[in-house]
């Protein structure tokens, strides 16, 4: 798994069905990577959906943040819409799990990214890491303590 | 991961004051696991409460539940002509009704006055002390509704190990 000055590997996933997010195009802005196994996981420890409400907080660091898992752009959509997310999922979907492999985050057993964090400078470095236990949602303080030391 | 800021006046307290045992949960009021975990609570207190001080704070996910926030100004409002509790309890237990008409119903159900009600749910204090309540939520990591603190650490596990653990430590 990458860690703390290890430059973040660029990429560029769908976020939506018809739109792609390039990481490189946010250079000069903080960014956040929640890397999480699944869409659809029980509904109110969901970690995204606790990220959803802390966009201000993001804001306040200049900070954007991207959920990224396998699931595909079109579940990606159902899930978002059903949760009323207002940041962006990325589909590691094709090569199925291939950024999760380059950030050192994907489990080959279950076929899913682990549970990971990663917030990365406006440099494009990343600056702090976290592997979360599969089952535990990591929740944000460690993301803003980060955010907080850029 | 430990509670910040600690539990102080401004809190909604019940039970014991300055017990030994202090338990925080950050909860919503739209949530079903907060409901399901409200009875149980209610049985914590029933038959520990003399030696627990309880402490409710607010963790509204508001994208989720659209009544979660506005349920919480006005249970701030209930404290403020001092039915915190009362306004708390009868939310959870009827919260398959929640929407804002009914908490207004609630309100009169609980004889609070409802023109000094309506003022003080525009308020910006109200509002911020959910904001505040929030916010020491995530820094404390709270990771989801309910999530349970006991003297300051975070209690991973529900109301029903909650329950269990009391009724060991109780004496």
């Amino acid at each position: 798994m990458l860690k703390k000055n290890d430059i973040a590997p660029d990429f560029t996933l769908f976020a939506t069905p018809d739109q792609k997010i390039t990481l490189s195009d946010f250079k000069g802005k903080n960014v956040i990577l929640a890397f999480y196994p699944a869409d659809w996981s029980p509904v109110c420890s969901d970690q995204m959906a606790l990220y959803n409400e802390m966009l201000q907080f993001f804001k306040k660091y200049d900070a954007e943040i991207f959920g990224i898992s396998v699931d595909s752009k079109w579940c990606h959509m159902a899930f978002s819409q059903s949760r009323n997310l207002h940041f962006p999922l990325l589909a590691d979907f094709e090569p199925k799990g291939e950024i999760s492999k380059k950030y050192g985050v994907y489990n080959e057993t279950e076929g899913e990214c682990n549970r990971a964090l990663f917030v990365i400078d406006k440099e494009g470095m990343i600056q702090w890491s976290y592997l979360s236990p599969m089952a535990i949602n990591p929740g944000a303080n460690g993301i803003l303590e980060a955010l907080e030391k850029l | 991961m430990s509670l910040k800021p600690e539990v102080s006046k401004t809190d909604h307290i019940q039970g014991k004051k300055d017990a030994k045992i202090v338990i925080v949960e950050y909860g919503d009021y739209q949530c079903p696991y907060c409901g399901a975990a409200y009875p149980i609570l209610k049985e914590m207190m029933k038959k520990y409460g003399k030696q627990i001080e309880f402490v409710f704070r607010n963790f509204p996910l508001s994208e989720m539940h659209q009544h979660a926030r506005p349920a919480a100004i006005v249970a701030e409002a209930a404290a403020l002509q001092g039915k915190f509790w009362e306004m708390h309890d009868a939310i959870y237990e009827n919260q398959r009704f929640l929407s804002e008409p009914f908490l207004l119903e609630l309100a009169e159900r609980l004889w609070l006055d409802p023109h000094q009600l309506n003022t003080d749910i525009k308020k910006t204090e109200l509002a911020a002390k959910v904001d505040a309540d929030f916010e020491s939520g995530v820094m404390s990591g709270v990771n989801g509704t309910p999530s349970f603190f006991v003297n300051g650490r975070k209690f991973n596990a529900g109301a029903d190990d909650l329950l269990l653990l009391m009724s060991e430590i109780v004496k």
